[in-house]
């Protein structure tokens, strides 16, 4: 078997002395699309935050394709939470998916043809290239959260870490994010993805992590994705429906 | 000449504050701005204490190691649960209150004009002259702030998609390995230094106004945020020449009516502006209604 895309070791992570994350461990492997689930407040966004290091990080330690996370960060795509960012920046559709290359440029190149290029391809990509030039505020939040997808495209990355990307978003544009989100994985990358919609976790994701502090499962979805284990990471907070086929969850 | 000198003393410190203050606004921090410029207040008396002068060097180097102690403070208390908007008041204010005591205590013993550094007098920087291996090289105020307008100028140029990314979207930028907090403190330092660099001319309380006024005007008609910066320095340098010569009309203060020149503009663009305007929106909205008529 192929070296783990991801693997973090004893992950510890705490806000005001509170553990938000407790001594996570876990692997995955290359080409495969995980959904993160878990109850809220479970530590779904702080585990990629901290696994990024954008938070501080009490103990841990962090390999991509067995490097360290600091020598990968050009292979390494994020899409933050929609709501974490101003769109009433004064930008444009077209900038926004070009500062995803950025980091390849270094300290002191600039944007250019290049990247504008790369950028139209991108846009094109999750079909939003007529956009290009409308300021992002005019964007509606569908809109929006596809040109967040085209920046981590045009990041061109081997591993993706996206946080909710189908929160607000219409039908329309959460199949296409799925859609692109499956091609990735076609192409050999490894994508994970906060998710929090129980009823498609089975026809989007093929690996599952569920997570309540602690990973309380990780592997392939049919293993992972089991009454059993659904209860024991959400509690009593969850109702089975388990006279359905495809075993059906309610909140 | 003198007109010229002090329009060009005005325009520059109109041009200075005007480059940062358009990140103070995107990044929805202009208040910093305001914490800054009162800050640097015990810092420039202490250099004055220290060194005995009123040399511009070490009180740029007092005022900007003040103006950094100032945010560093800022995001301490922040970081601890003090409300935010709290915290900048906690923190400028003190700042200023030890200065003025400072200012108080040793003001017999030296020559220390405090109305000069809250109000500044743009009036006199003509006379102030500087004089460089023997040939008159023009007022002070002018190299000084004119360097200060440069160094502003270069390091946003060199450091654009940085600048750029931090205030948009910092986690992105931390991901990708841009120290965010090094360019946080970077635009913190150029500010420190601008406001008082321009402390001769406008004084510490009118700083904010540069700062914050044409970078706002701008905000509303840009929707680009390298243009907002170059219509934010228009919009500042159209001020101070309008300001001038209003004040000259009026027979008053000139840093007064500068600021005052840049808050007519203002009002102009929130009135008329193309885009974001009070005018064309309510223009719209009338026309949205009759075509649902």
């Amino acid at each position: 078997m192929n070296q783990a895309a991801l693997k973090v070791e004893n992950l510890t992570i705490a806000y005001h002395k509170k553990p938000v994350v407790e001594d996570v461990s876990f692997e995955v492997p290359e080409g495969n699309l995980i959904g993160i689930i878990g109850p809220n407040g479970a530590g779904k966004s702080t585990l990629i935050k901290g696994i990024l290091e954008l938070i501080p990080k009490i103990s841990g330690h962090i390999t991509i394709k067995g490097s360290t996370y600091k020598s990968m960060r050009k292979s390494i795509g994020y899409v933050p939470q929609r709501e974490s960012v101003d769109w009433d920046f004064p930008t444009n559709a077209l900038d926004v998916v070009m500062m995803g290359r950025y980091g390849h440029l270094g300290w002191l190149r600039r944007p250019g043809k290049s990247e504008r290029q790369k950028g139209m391809e991108c846009l094109e990509k999750v079909g939003m290239a007529e956009y290009a030039n409308r300021q992002i505020s005019q964007l509606s939040g569908g809109q929006q959260q596809r040109i967040f997808l085209a920046r981590a495209l045009a990041q061109e990355a081997d591993i993706y870490f996206m946080d909710e990307p189908f929160v607000g978003v219409d039908a329309a544009t959460e199949k296409a994010i799925i859609q692109l989100l499956m091609e990735l994985k076609e192409k050999g990358k490894t994508v994970l993805v906060v998710h929090h919609d129980l009823s498609t976790v089975k026809e989007y994701f093929d690996w599952t992590m569920l997570l309540n502090k602690k990973v309380m499962k990780i592997g392939p979805t049919e293993e992972v994705f089991i009454p059993e284990y659904l209860q024991a990471t959400y509690g009593g907070r969850l109702a089975i429906l388990s006279d359905t086929k495809s075993g059906l969850l309610l909140k | 000449m003198n007109d010229f000198w002090i329009i060009l003393v005005g325009a520059l410190v109109a041009g200075s504050c005007s480059v940062l203050g358009c990140f103070l606004i995107v990044r929805k921090m202009t208040l910093i701005g305001d914490a800054i410029s009162h800050s640097v207040l015990p810092g420039i008396v202490l250099a004055f204490l220290i060194t005995g002068t009123r040399d511009s060097v070490p009180m740029l180097i007092g005022a900007a190691a003040l103006g950094l102690l100032a945010v560093f403070l800022i995001q301490l208390f922040q970081s601890s649960g003090v409300q935010s908007d709290a915290a900048i008041g906690i923190v400028f204010t003190s700042l200023f209150a030890t200065g003025i005591v400072l200012v108080s205590l040793y003001t017999q013993q030296i020559d220390f004009d405090l109305e000069h550094v809250l109000y500044g007098e743009i009036a006199y920087t003509p006379w102030n002259t500087m004089t460089i291996g023997g040939i008159e090289a023009g007022p002070k105020a002018v190299w000084i702030v004119g360097s200060c307008f440069i160094l502003n100028l270069i390091m946003i140029f060199l450091f654009f998609k940085q600048f750029k990314l931090v205030s948009f979207d910092p986690a992105l930028a931390a991901a990708m390995g841009i120290p965010v907090l090094f360019f946080h403190y970077l635009l913190m330092s150029l500010i420190s230094l601008t406001t008082v660099a321009s402390f001769d001319s406008v004084g510490s309380i009118l700083v904010v106004g540069m700062l914050i006024i044409p970078a706002a005007t701008a905000y509303l008609l840009s929707d680009r945020l390298s243009r907002m910066i170059l219509v934010s320095i228009g919009v500042g340098v159209l001020s101070s020449v309008i300001g001038y010569y209003s004040a000259t009309i009026l027979d008053a203060s000139i840093s007064g009516c500068m600021v005052g020149s840049a808050a007519i503009l203002f009002g102009l663009a929130f009135l008329f502006s193309p885009g974001n305007g009070l005018v064309s929106l309510l223009l719209k909205r009338r026309k949205s209604k009759e075509s649902h008529a």
